[in-house]
């Protein structure tokens, strides 16, 4: 029993990372690099957007998706009672 | 008030406080010496690692670089940004966990191995010794060029006072000093940053600023990119060059930072496994405020800079100029004799040859050091002379918190991983601790000597301490905790493969005499990291396919890693 909850924890988390770090490529390699030429000829005010993304935005991501992972495990550690 | 004596005071408090911060924290066990007894709150912790991680070229140079490089300046925005994310997903939270003191430490536990923890040790002390020397040499530079302190003296005062917090407090002492280094530090680069873009677009934060429009109602990235295709330069927001080798170094930069030591050590100071998560999103904010400001300061300055000097007469000038002038990071010849600044892209040819034409300009007559972007911030917006004095203290702070913590992971590996865990196993708690204080004495020593007389190499392979981070430890420590299956013989075969490829591929092109167009696939030596990364990877899960499992032992091991506290009913 103890074995099977350790493997579902273990693959809730697996699944958090890798939404995640699919949103970490895409911000950041997708957005600020790959597709930034496509994108800069959307605007964000006085930015063009790819440019945007490669010098800001894609930083403010990585901020929140570190918050949304601490949130998401602690609420997965107390499910799964193996909070510190 | 002189300058000077501005510099004086401020400087001068600020290292009263980092001195009376020692005293206040000394280490008395092996524990409060490497990883500051584990008691480190998560803010606390987030602010240490922002003041460790930024070091005297994230703080003095980098938005120099982004405002010559424009767009491409992104790499160094997201490669030393992103990797946070990759510690706060993949690895702080399991190497807290773990708990030992070293990342050397975690590899030989883990690959149950010494090879692989002397292969870990060897690769921590040469990525840690390249980068302290570059930040001792920093410190003299600031000493040499603002306090008339001859460059070696300059040196020597900024490895006494690191000495001083570091032997007495060890990571203890060196993770408080570190929060008020922090704290001088982003105030220091915050100010200038605000008036200048109070200056230059009437909005007083920077990050919005950037996409704000000057006095004449046109967005200012908009005439940047304008004002510098009018005199031969690329436009600045668009990219001109292949993305593959930007992908690469971005790449590299960001495993490179997950891999880095001195960084990773940081998370094990926190007391719970969650603490470790967070410590990671506040370190990230912390290290954000700072590098969403750089961009905005690279655009300002290089469109204020434009503004101030093209086409004006030399006699007419701001005092700001002349001031940096007797720096040398500023220099104006008169090629063409008329009295007048002009500045362009003369490499351009078809440019060049056609303003030589019809408007008489026989070359670019200005010549301008990066690093003048963030120095001569506070005198191009009109501050007082205390700010400048202040952005000195700014840079002197980075360089030493940086300094600090390469210095600890140094003499934590000589007297851990080295000495405890190998030559000396018999070793007490006492003589441990008192080893940890003779290394880091040493270290000092060594790193001061190094930087005030820098091996020609050193400059070039600072750059490379991330790639060769990203190709040695990184995919060692993600699988070493991602999968159960990895065993000694793949990750030491996968650490030599990345580590040795990318060595390889770097000498080759810097000493070896590679030409560009022999590059692999266009990577540059500076991206090669990520490819060595892939290779390590790829090789390690062939040889461990191929090999025994690791023992029982290991394999509970991993998964008591894997969460935070072993499950209560």
């Amino acid at each position: 029993m103890e074995k099977n909850d350790l493997r579902q924890y273990w693959h809730t988390n697996l699944k958090y990372l890798a939404i995640l770090l699919t949103i970490w490529f895409v911000v950041s390699y997708g957005a600020g690099i790959l597709w930034a030429d496509t994108l800069n000829n959307i605007r964000l005010g006085g930015f063009k957007l790819g440019f945007w993304f490669a010098q800001q935005g894609s930083i403010y991501f990585f901020v929140v998706l570190i918050y949304v992972y601490v949130l998401l495990m602690n609420r997965l550690d107390r499910k799964y009672g193996v909070d510190d | 008030m002189e300058l000077q004596t501005w510099t004086f005071i401020i400087v001068g408090i600020t290292f009263a406080i980092y001195i009376a911060i020692a005293i206040l924290s000394r280490a008395s066990s092996t524990s409060e010496f490497y990883v500051a007894g584990k008691g480190v709150h998560p803010v606390t912790n987030g602010m240490a690692t922002a003041a460790d991680w930024m070091s005297a070229a994230s703080f003095i140079s980098m938005a120099g670089l982004i405002s010559f490089m424009g767009y491409k300046g992104a790499q160094y925005l997201m490669g030393w940004t992103g990797g946070y994310v990759l510690l706060a997903l993949l690895l702080a939270p399991y190497l807290r966990k773990f708990g030992k003191y070293t990342v050397p430490d975690f590899i030989g536990e883990r690959y149950y191995s010494q090879v692989a923890r002397v292969v870990a040790l060897v690769c921590a002390l040469f990525i840690s010794f390249t980068y302290v020397v570059g930040q001792m040499k920093g410190v003299g530079v600031a000493f040499a060029g603002f306090l008339n302190i001859p460059f070696e003296w300059g040196v020597g005062i900024g490895a006494a006072i690191v000495f001083f917090y570091a032997s007495l407090g060890g990571m203890k002492g060196i993770t408080y000093t570190q929060v008020a280094q922090y704290c001088v530090l982003i105030f220091a680069y915050l100010v200038p940053a605000i008036f200048i873009s109070v200056y230059m677009v009437g909005n007083p934060i920077p990050q919005i600023g950037l996409g704000g429009t000057l006095s004449d109602g046109t967005y200012l990235l908009d005439k940047l990119d304008v004002v510098l295709t009018d005199l031969g330069f690329k436009e600045y927001t668009t990219s001109h060059t292949g993305k593959v080798d930007l992908f690469f170094v971005t790449a590299a930069l960001m495993l490179g930072t997950a891999g880095l030591p001195h960084v990773i050590v940081r998370f094990f100071t926190v007391p719970k496994v969650s603490d470790a998560r967070r410590s990671a999103g506040w370190a990230l904010l912390f290290i954000a405020i700072l590098y969403t400001t750089a961009p905005a300061i690279g655009a300002f300055a290089r469109t204020n800079l434009i503004q101030t000097v093209q086409d004006k007469e030399y006699s007419e000038m701001p005092t700001w100029f002349g001031d940096w002038e007797k720096t040398g990071l500023l220099a104006f010849t008169d090629k063409n004799g008329d009295g007048k600044i002009q500045y362009y892209n003369d490499q351009n040819i078809a440019f060049s040859q056609q303003v030589e034409q019809e408007r008489g300009w026989k070359g670019s007559e200005l010549s301008v050091d990066p690093d003048i972007m963030v120095l001569a911030n506070p005198s191009i917006a009109d501050l007082p002379n205390w700010v400048v004095a202040l952005v000195i203290a700014g840079g002197l702070a980075a360089a030493l918190s940086t300094a600090a913590g390469l210095l600890l992971v140094i003499s934590t590996s000589i007297s851990h991983d080295l000495l405890k865990k190998w030559l000396r196993p018999e070793i007490s708690e006492k003589g441990e601790l008192k080893a940890a204080r003779i290394a880091i004495s040493v270290a000092i020593m060594v790193a001061a000597y190094a930087g005030m007389h820098p091996p020609g190499f050193v400059a070039q392979v600072v750059a490379f301490a991330f790639g060769l981070a990203a190709a040695s430890f990184f995919p060692a420590i993600v699988l070493g905790i991602f999968s159960k299956r990895m065993n000694m013989q793949g990750a030491v075969a996968g650490m030599l493969t990345g580590l040795i490829f990318t060595l390889s591929y770097i000498l080759y092109f810097k000493y070896g005499g590679g030409t560009t167009d022999q590059y692999w696939w266009g990577i540059s030596p500076e991206g090669v990291g990520t490819l060595g990364m892939i290779f390590n990877f790829v090789v390690a899960i062939i040889v461990s396919a191929f090999t025994a499992a690791p023992p029982r032992h290991i394999q509970e091991l991993v998964e008591s890693i894997r969460v935070p506290r072993e499950q209560t009913k």
